[in-house]
């Protein structure tokens, strides 16, 4: 999966150089180190802030403007549960906070063993299959709770 | 060689699309039968999805849904040669679904092989680019305006007029940004055009390049559409290859290019401004406007900013010539709406025709009420934005005025069923909360008047001082309406308004059964 690398200053300088050519690279580097490393650390931060000529503040201010960016490491696999009207009609709210009651989880938390961190998505775009989810990025649709147990099996595998 | 169809389409992947194609490789090698397997778009019957087409010399012969654990049986059933079987739904284009839409959005989506140019330019691509370069720019332009296509992204802006904006303001460049943020609930058509026929899109984006006179072109992609980006960029890199992008577009001396850009997560994204704003690698904050996108988009230049849907129309327009596309539709809107149905819905998928069809219509006909079997008791139509439409309100054609008159917007042509078990409370709860956690943070009536409104919907919900808290709701959503910059908070208070107009019962439950659930 992805996001496994850790983290390394040279190889995150490296990563932001290749997108320097693009207009407004920012969001396309953050992406990339994502994708790298799973995380944007603070040593990051600053290295963009650099590269682009932009404050530090200002830097964190965009990384923590968007859903998808975060700081610390996640599990080693991201659940996606869909919260949104659509899955809503289907029973997904009732359905999530029982399988996060289950976990002793809060949306956003890891389990204690670093297999999974469940996440809450406002619609997938998989609404006729109501309850949608999304697994390491790819999608599930009808998610029952048989469903998201094996998700959790697997992730600990 | 029997040619077999399952689509590379998200919502058939959700269902075990890949797995099943696997399956059938394994299954007919096993037999010793040749199989060549495309990965085409969904037809947007999605109850039927993974949808297995075969091509047989009568024409396209469906199977759906097909698990895995089918396979073995469809090969008994000699499949191959369009066999029956009891998951066997015929001919597709004589399916009713099919042969009630007038498709013309999505004609090619589900047909074809959405990574093919050749397939592509023998189902029509290209016509609409050649004569854009016939008619010249300021004639295309013209072409749009008079197709009477109005933006499908939600506020229904008339495509052409805002071309024009862009062609005439005074710039050194001119950018066009294709919107395919698609956040709204109970959407997904962007998502299917982009997959099933990504090239429509491209063609779109050339002609609005050079209608404009710009060279450059984005596409603005959430990123929860991880596999839209790998069709879409497979996409670009064959229109590259095969010259349809580059120095030198299909020999017209125009030079044009695409970029994906892929979002991070925040519904507000897409507003326009703030997807440009993104797009600039910002924060996605909304800014004020004047100036519109059209006189400074992004990075100040003059931009057009168009939905998925209205961008992909644009090679239809040109190709069959605006009055086509004018005669169909009722008053100001004109054409044709891809709807999306979905929720708890029997038939859910995409059902593209003509705008003036009633909501009940769409509703029991169609969509065959809900997957539940209960009667339907609420339709959210237009995203998370949009007011809950009850069954009275079923006459209502879809068409962007009549919804206005009702409070009430068609928006990205989203339509969610909800069944007799729904809690209109809960759902006005998830409204405000849902606009508390996308709000941008500009405005305070959107970022702290959607957090007061969940507060005092719990109130409610805990049955404390009941009118007085609805009264505080309703000037709360009042406040948001007319203090807010953009439609995220000024727009948030209709499904709650609606569920309080149209189901106040849910808003007085006694306190004891509110608690007990
Ligand atoms: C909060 C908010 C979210 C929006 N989301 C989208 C979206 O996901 N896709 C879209 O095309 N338009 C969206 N819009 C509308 C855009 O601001 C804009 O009107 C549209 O992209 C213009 O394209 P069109 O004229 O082709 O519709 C949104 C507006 C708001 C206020
Ligand atoms: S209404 Fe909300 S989302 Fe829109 S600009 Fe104001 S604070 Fe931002
Ligand atoms: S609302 Fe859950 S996938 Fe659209």
């Amino acid at each position: 999966m992805a996001g496994a690398a850790p983290y390394n200053d040279e190889r995150a300088r490296e990563i932001i150089k290749a997108h320097m050519s693009l207009e407004g690279p920012a969001l396309p580097i953050l992406h990339a180190l994502m994708e790298e490393f799973g995380h944007v650390p603070e040593s990051a931060v600053k290295d963009m802030a650099e590269a682009l000529n932009i404050s530090r503040a200002e830097m964190h201010g965009v990384v923590s403007f968007y859903h998808d960016f975060h700081r610390e490491p996640h599990g080693r696999h991201t659940l996606k549960i869909c919260r949104a009207e659509s899955c809503q009609s289907m029973g997904a709210e009732k359905q999530a906070n029982e399988f996060l009651a289950k976990l002793k989880l809060s949306w956003g938390e890891t389990t204690p063993d670093g297999a999974l961190t469940v996440e809450p998505v406002y619609c997938l775009g998989l609404c006729a299959h109501s309850p949608s989810a999304l697994i390491d990025g790819e999608p599930v649709g009808c998610v029952d709770m048989e469903t998201l147990d094996e998700i959790v099996a697997e992730a600990r595998r | 060689m029997t040619k077999i169809y399952v689509p590379l389409d998200m919502a058939a992947v959700a269902m075990g699309a890949d797995r099943l194609v696997a399956a059938i490789e394994k299954e007919a090698a096993a037999r010793g039968q040749k199989v060549q397997i495309v990965r085409n778009g969904s037809r947007g019957m999605l109850w039927l999805e993974p949808l297995v087409e075969v091509e047989t010399p009568a024409g396209r012969v469906g199977y759906g849904p097909v698990k895995t654990k089918d396979v073995a049986a469809l090969f008994d059933a000699g499949f191959l040669s369009g066999g029956a079987h009891p998951l066997s739904i015929g001919k597709v284009d004589d399916h009713p679904w099919m042969r009630q839409q007038n498709r013309i959005t999505f004609a090619r989506v589900g047909v074809i092989d959405p990574l093919s140019i050749a397939e592509y330019e023998a189902h029509g691509g290209g016509a609409g680019l050649a004569r854009a370069l016939q008619l010249g720019p300021a004639a295309t332009i013209e072409e749009v305006t008079k197709s009477g296509l109005r933006g499908r992204g939600g506020a229904g802006f008339p495509t052409g007029i805002k071309w024009k904006t862009v062609a005439d303001a005074p710039a050194d460049r001119r950018y066009v940004v294709v919107n395919a943020d698609e956040g709204d609930s109970g959407t997904f058509a962007d998502r299917m055009l982009m997959e099933g026929d990504p090239l429509s899109l491209i063609e779109g984006m050339i002609i609005c390049g050079y209608a404009i006179n710009g060279t450059k072109g984005y596409v603005y992609l959430r990123s929860e559409y991880p596999q839209t980006a790998k069709v879409f960029q497979a996409a670009i890199e064959a229109a590259r290859k095969a010259g349809w992008l580059g120095d030198n577009v299909r020999g017209s001396g125009f030079k044009f290019d695409i970029e994906l850009r892929v979002g991070a997560g925040a519904y507000v994204c897409g507003e326009e401004t703030s997807l440009l704003e993104s797009l600039e690698g910002k924060r996605g904050i909304v800014r004020a406007k004047p100036p519109l996108p059209a006189h400074e988009g992004l990075f100040g230049k003059p931009t057009v900013v168009n939905n998925v849907l209205s961008m992909g129309t644009i090679p239809m327009i040109l190709e069959k010539g605006a009055q086509h596309y004018a005669d169909l539709g009722v008053g100001r809107s004109r054409g044709t709406m891809p709807l999306q149905i979905a929720g708890n819905v029997k038939f859910g998928g995409l059902f593209e025709t003509d705008f003036g069809i009633p909501l009940g219509t769409i509703v029991n006909d169609i969509a065959g009420g809900t997957r539940s079997g209960r009667p339907v008791r609420a339709v959210q139509v237009g995203g998370p934005l949009g007011a809950y439409v009850p069954v009275s309100l079923f006459d209502l054609p879809f068409d962007y005025e009549a919804f206005a008159a009702k409070d009430s917007l068609i928006g990205h042509g989203g339509l969610v069923l909800f069944d007799d078990t729904v809690d209109m409370l809960w759902m006005a709860r998830f409204g405000m909360e849902f606009c508390a956690i996308e709000s941008c943070g500009k405005c305070t009536p959107c970022r702290i008047g959607s957090t007061r409104g969940v507060e005092t919907i719990d109130k409610i919900r805990r049955g404390e001082d009941v009118e007085a808290n609805i009264e505080l709701l309703k000037d709360l959503c009042h406040t948001m309406k007319f203090g807010s910059l953009c439609a995220l908070g000024g727009f948030a208070p209709y499904p709650v308004e609606s569920a309080l107009r149209h189901f106040p019962e849910d808003f007085h439950k006694p306190a004891l059964e509110a608690a007990a659930e």
